[in-house]
């Protein structure tokens, strides 16, 4: 009996232990970059990170993509040097970061239209914002409305986490309600295999997402690409951020990984990725 | 346990069994505290997962208390002014989960009746690990096929698809019915048992049954599916995930149930459908039923597939039994809201997702423990 008394008191002590171990004691060294953050902004960063580290082979750049609010929560947290965000940090964020002694400084690195994407064989070419909106609202029921064919239409939605629903339900939505009947999926990617198999579907994608399997209809009679998004002609438009804690040291790595869009390979691979560089060369 | 005889010539093995006392147990002490440790690890693992999600489920009842949560049907967890109903997530795990099993038990019923009492010996030995191995496919494999191939498939020729299933299913059922009941009505019309009677009776019975099938059928080939990631598609995929817990369970238990009830049963003059109808799969219900509730716990608990393929459209589908519209389940909404859902966003929406792991722990804690029971009790009728 006395033995398992012992026993169980040294099973509690070492479970004790485990939660005493605090994982944040593990210091950065210098030349390691950790980036966190948006889905969308991610491509950006591992392709800047492939590149920089081919430059600067001394250089470690971790690059996770774990969505926009986690990549705040990163920064914040003092796991990452670099959070990624499609969205601009909420005052609650911000708020959070300056009590923990973290000063975020935003970096727009590139600019990404959400375009409205539908089946190829979708006789509608063109939508008006309201239209998109009562269509998400669940106003509007059936394609031969907004000039299709009789059908119903099928809603797809990214899933609430994303960077790229928050500007949707920001730009688009006008912070109403998406309908219930809505679907939602994990990424952009996802949506557009939806679409793609789906003749009914109606989407929204990054503007780096369109291919030829989906058609981008016109947004108000502009039709997403390069030029409309960057003039801002086109009105679903969104600047892409890399936070930083206080603006990076001059001459350090982590000043030149995020500067690096400003450089004319940093604006060719962004376009290489379909979005759309801030500053033309 | 086995006695193990040391033979005088092995020098060594004796000097570890038989050494001083003291260093002895203290050893064994070491053993078994190393055994025990190793063995409290998975115990109190269990213990600080029922803790924690606990602790953090409190919070939101607290904060937003139980009527919305359990009653209503509005899920708008991200919005500025947030409502947590989580009802439609109830139902959308309810309604695949039943799927599920609408597809699993029949078949996995059969098959296992097959594998135990049918088969022969050596394809059994072949087909019982080729079914198996549907379980070791990832569930995100099942979810691929789900959303890229068996979604596609519902849009374009759901209609189709579903009127060739429902001749699938129906036909046997109706042969059955058919050659049952015109015994029964042949021996109502003349006592005199002519193959001439049956025959028209077979015919009275099986051509309107056959009528109203193709007018089903023709009826359910119009249907337009609009959306292939729907309830349908996610039971039919959770069903066959949930096949090979329900096969090998229930042959566990088909094939636990002695020989001399079978032999016992052939001896009465019983004929094998009678034997495996009347007295084996009676004596393997136990099993059966365990069987049963490890596929239901299979299937609700299940997170990839029900997220790439379920649609993920939080609210009761329009009448409440219609498969053909997408819905959303619990396990796919805390895995689809964790990432934003963190303590400086929003307490609220971070906290629910714990009160819905709370359920849905709760529930597949039932669940075990019936099981369990089930198993336990069939093991002591086979014995």
């Amino acid at each position: 009996m006395k033995t398992i008394t012992i026993l169980a008191v040294f099973t509690v002590l070492c479970c004790l232990g485990i939660f005493l171990v605090n994982p944040a004691l593990a210091g950065n060294p210098r030349s390691k970059i950790v980036v966190d953050g948006s889905t969308t902004v991610g491509p950006i960063a591992k392709s800047f990170a492939e590149y920089y580290m081919r430059m600067n082979p001394v250089v470690n750049i971790t690059v996770s993509e774990s969505g926009s609010g986690n990549g705040a929560k990163s920064l914040i947290n003092g796991t990452c040097d670099v959070a990624n965000m499609s969205r601009f940090m909420k005052e609650k964020e911000f708020k959070a970061a300056v009590d923990k002694g973290i000063f975020p400084v935003a970096h727009v690195v590139a600019v990404d239209g959400i375009a409205i994407i539908v089946h190829p064989s979708n006789r509608v070419k063109s939508l008006t914002i309201e239209q998109v909106r009562d269509i998400y609202l669940g106003k509007t029921k059936n394609w031969n409305k907004v000039g299709g064919t009789n059908k119903r239409i099928v809603i797809i939605s990214r899933d609430t986490n994303s960077g790229t629903y928050e500007t949707f339900e920001k730009l688009v939505m006008k912070k109403q309600k998406i309908t219930q009947n809505a679907e939602y999926v994990g990424s952009n990617g996802a949506i557009r295999t939806r679409v793609q198999s789906t003749k009914a579907a109606i989407g929204y994608v990054g503007l780096g997402f369109i291919d030829k399997s989906v058609k981008a209809v016109k947004i108000d009679n502009i039709y997403p690409d390069n030029n409309s998004v960057s003039s801002g002609k086109y009105p679903i438009a969104r600047p892409l951020f890399m936070f930083t804690n206080g603006y990076p040291k001059l001459g350090t790595h982590l000043h030149a990984f995020v500067t690096l869009y400003l450089s004319e390979k940093g604006q060719e691979i962004i376009e290489s990725i379909g979005f759309i560089p801030i500053t033309k060369y | 346990m086995k006695k193990i005889r040391i033979h005088p010539g092995n020098l060594g093995k004796q000097l570890l069994s038989t050494g001083n006392t003291r260093t002895k147990r203290i050893l064994s002490f070491f053993g078994h505290s190393l055994l025990f440790l190793i063995t409290g690890v998975s115990v109190v693992s269990v213990l600080f997962i029922f803790i924690f999600i606990f602790r953090d489920a409190l919070p939101f009842f607290k904060l937003e208390g139980f009527k919305e949560f359990f009653t209503s049907t509005k899920w708008y967890p991200s919005s500025d002014n947030p409502s947590f109903g989580a009802l439609s997530l109830f139902f959308g795990s309810a309604i695949v989960t039943t799927g599920a099993v609408i597809v699993s038990v029949p078949l996995g019923v059969i098959a296992a009746v097959c594998l135990s009492d049918v088969l022969s010996f050596s394809l059994r030995q072949i087909m019982k690990p080729v079914i198996e191995i549907l379980a070791a496919i990832p569930s995100v494999a099942y979810g691929f096929f789900a959303l890229v191939i068996f979604a596609p498939l519902l849009q374009d020729s759901g209609g189709n698809l579903l009127a060739i299933s429902s001749w699938i299913v129906c036909t046997p059922l109706i042969l059955l019915i058919t050659i049952i009941g015109s015994g029964l009505l042949a021996s109502k019309i003349s006592p005199v048992n002519s193959l001439y009677i049956r025959i028209i009776a077979a015919l009275i019975i099986g051509i309107p049954l056959f009528t109203g099938l193709w007018f089903l059928s023709s009826h359910i080939s119009g249907i337009q599916i609009s959306s292939g990631t729907n309830a349908l598609n996610v039971s039919i995929i959770l069903g066959i995930m949930a096949l090979p817990t329900v096969v090998s369970v229930s042959d566990d238990s088909l094939t636990a149930v002695d020989r001399s009830l079978r032999e016992g049963s052939y001896a009465l003059g019983a004929t094998r459908a009678e034997t495996l109808i009347k007295v084996v799969i009676p004596a393997a219900k136990g099993g059966i039923v365990a069987a049963v509730i490890l596929g239901i716990m299979r299937a609700i608990g299940e997170t990839m597939v029900v997220w790439m393929a379920s649609g993920n459209a939080a609210k009761i589908p329009h009448p409440w039994f219609n498969f053909l519209e997408p819905i959303r389940t619990l396990t796919a909404t805390i895995a689809g809201d964790m990432g934003e859902a963190d303590q400086v966003t929003g307490s609220s929406r971070y906290h629910v997702l714990f009160a819905l792991a709370l359920c849905l722990l709760l529930f597949t804690f039932i669940c075990n423990l019936i099981g369990e029971k089930f198993i336990k009790r069939s093991k002591k009728i086979t014995r």
